[in-house]
């Protein structure tokens, strides 16, 4: 049987669509559909209003990550709006039969970090969750997008969305990656390339040598951060990598369903001469360590260059000139060697071991600057477990820092860990919308690597120098 | 939840001519705090609106008594950012029905059809126009016809055409939403997922 030949989108899309509605959404099952407490209790007073149940209790996995505090996790939860939410989510999950790991579970941490690493994540599936950076799961060659709370109630009682089926692009980046360029550099820098909006619309695929080679740690940093360029979504064909990562974890399939699995996993990459409406290809070679300058993920350029002026920059002037203001930036300035007040690695996109073993690399015989407020946040409990086993604790404290507790802490600073108004914080999180890391914060987006550089000589260094062979 | 039916509006509009303009700003993350759907137009733009004292500032669109209406003109990518719904639960919360824009981030656009809020995408061009049929007399009113996707500057009879599919349009005119449509095809979702290979 000849098949017209299909890309790895299509190939997962088309096999979950229930019902095609002319001039109109598909409507599309959903395999998997993680939910956290800020986008969940109002889906789930949905269901009670309309009288509805939760159809499949058993597709849907609840996490508690948003809110939760990142230092004295076993005493109560102080602010009581925060609570109150983590209460619900806890309340909720019972009620319905939801798997639910909440703050104090040994699972717990950031859901698109506690999916992966307990293989609920798979090639192949259907994944949401009320929060845009569920694109971390595409990684693994899964469709995963950020959902709205209606459509979280819709998941819940009838585990399916509508959606009209997005245009496909496909972003190539062959070559070798220089010394010190790792997964978050790439990603920044196709985003500063594609503008924050430029793949609006589409769902993207990452193709080519550089995520071939990649880790999935640094995989899922690249699809974590397609949202950032407007993408409904990325994904990675899965490989021998993704297979070597999945085996053997919690919930990942065993013994001959792993069999199974593994065979049609293995169909799961665009065939040739497939096609796509869009697509670029970049050089590893043109890609430094990264640094954003403005306050969209767009605005970001390689260390060692100065910031563009407005007409390079695209846009409107107006604009850019606002975004230049609330950082406190000028055009044609050079960021290397600006004074940085915070140092913030965790999150979604750059909470996972591989992350912290960059961090020490650079942190390892150093001292953390003296004014430096270093914010270390592992991405779940398994991830500050592999810091203590490898030693990475030790390198951290040796060198002045402090391992805290895990949560999506200063990224979106709904918790305690705010950036003072004013405050100059570098980050390995994934926004530096005005006010993202709290009221007045100034945020810079950049790799662990730069973080790290950026925590013990207190400016923005280009990590390279620092970097041992 | 259901909501009001969306035929003509017919309203002044409140002009925003920045681009980029997230979710965070919208609303941002600290007022997302709530297990109910209740009372974010309050904290809409909250950072933008309001000075950390609390008092207001004078120099914000909203805090501008000249401008009112229920549609909101954003520059370019408006809504980009978070998945929050609770972006636009503030902004229909508040008393906007209609956002006017030249681009819309995908996850805005698609929250704000669910709960009754019409994005309606024109061009660059029209937009210019919008703004400065604003800017020539705040009170300038514009129609929004979804029947015909029609938009027009009242003030001067410009108009252009403007997208939307025709399910979705069916959903806005008579204030369905999804939810309804997918409790009607449960027996078929439930054939699918025995075949399901998760």
């Amino acid at each position: 049987m000849s098949q017209k030949p299909a890309t790895l989108f299509d190939k997962v899309w088309d096999a979950h669509v229930v019902r095609k509605i002319e001039d109109g959404p598909d409507v599309l099952f959903i395999d998997r559909h993680f939910i956290h407490e800020v986008t969940s209790p109002v889906a789930f007073l949905g269901l009670e209003s309309r009288g509805l149940k939760v159809m499949f209790s058993g597709k849907t996995f609840a996490t508690a990550d948003h809110n939760t505090p990142t230092i004295n996790q076993h005493l109560p939860v102080q602010d009581p709006l925060s609570a109150n939410q983590l209460k619900a989510l806890e309340t909720n999950s019972a009620k319905y039969g939801i798997s639910h790991w909440g703050l104090g579970n040994p699972k717990n941490g950031i859901v698109h970090v506690v999916g992966p690493e307990n293989g609920i994540t798979l090639p192949g599936m259907t994944i949401v969750c009320g929060d845009s950076h569920t694109s971390t799961h595409g990684a693994f060659g899964a469709i995963a997008f950020g959902i709205g709370t209606s459509e979280v109630e819709m998941v819940l009682s009838s585990q399916c969305i509508m959606q009209p089926k997005p245009k496909k692009m496909r972003i190539k980046v062959n070559g070798k990656l220089g010394k010190g360029i790792v997964p978050k550099d790439v990603v920044l820098y196709i985003i500063a390339k594609l503008t924050a909006a430029g793949a609006t619309g589409y769902f993207v695929e990452f193709a080519g040598d550089v995520f071939e080679n990649m880790s999935m740690e640094g995989r899922m940093t690249v699809c974590n951060m397609s949202i950032e360029m407007g993408a409904r979504g990325g994904m990675i064909a899965p490989d021998e990598t993704t297979f070597a990562y999945i085996k053997g974890r919690e919930k990942a399939p065993k013994d001959a369903a792993w069999d199974t699995a593994l065979a049609y996993w293995k169909t799961l990459k665009t065939d040739e001469g497939a096609g796509f409406d869009l697509e670029y290809n970049y050089d590893a070679a043109d890609i430094e360590p990264m640094i954003t300058y403005g306050t969209n993920p767009g605005m970001g350029m390689g260390i060692t260059k100065h910031i563009p002026v407005a007409a390079e920059a695209g846009g409107s002037k107006a604009s850019y000139e606002k975004s230049l203001e609330y950082m406190g930036f000028h055009e044609e300035e050079e960021m290397l060697g600006k004074k940085v007040d915070y140092v913030f690695i965790g999150s979604c996109t750059n909470g996972r071991i591989e992350d912290f073993r960059a961090f020490a690399s650079i942190v390892k015989g150093r001292k953390k600057a003296d004014h430096v407020i270093a914010w270390i946040v592992p991405g779940s409990h398994i991830v500050e477990q592999q810091i203590k086993d490898e030693g990475i604790l030790d390198i951290l404290t040796k060198a002045g820092f402090e391992l805290r507790q895990p949560g999506c802490s200063a990224c979106l600073a709904m918790n305690d860990d705010k950036i003072p108004a004013g405050k100059y914080a570098v980050s390995t999180s994934n926004r530096n919308f005005e006010g993202r890391q709290g009221p007045g914060a100034r945020t810079m987006l950049a790799s662990p690597l730069v973080a790290a550089a950026a925590a013990v000589t207190g400016v923005v260094t280009d990590p390279r120098a620092l970097l041992v062979d | 939840m259901a909501y009001d039916k969306f035929t003509v509006l017919k309203s002044s509009a409140v002009p925003m001519p920045i681009e980029n303009v997230d979710t965070d700003q919208i609303i941002p993350a600290r007022f997302l705090k709530a297990t109910e759907r209740k009372g974010f137009g309050d904290n809409l733009f909250r950072d933008w609106r309001y000075n950390t004292d609390g008092s207001q500032k004078k120099d914000f669109v909203l805090n501008n008594p000249i401008y009112s209406g229920k549609i909101l003109i954003g520059g370019r990518n408006f809504g980009s950012g978070s998945s929050r719904e609770h972006a636009a639960w503030a902004i229909y919360d508040y008393g906007f029905r209609c956002v006017v824009s030249s681009f819309f981030a995908d996850i805005f656009k698609n929250n704000s059809l669910n709960i009754g809020i019409l994005p309606v995408q024109v061009s660059a061009v029209f937009l210019d126009k919008i703004f400065t049929a604003i800017e020539a007399n705040p009170a300038a009113e514009l129609e929004v016809n979804l029947p015909e996707q029609k938009i027009t500057i009242l003030s001067t009879g410009e108009s252009e055409s403007f997208d939307i599919n025709s399910y979705k349009k069916h959903n806005m005119t008579n204030g369905y939403d999804d939810i309804d449509y997918l409790q009607a095809m449960k027996s078929e979702i439930q054939l699918f997922a025995e075949k399901s290979k998760y």
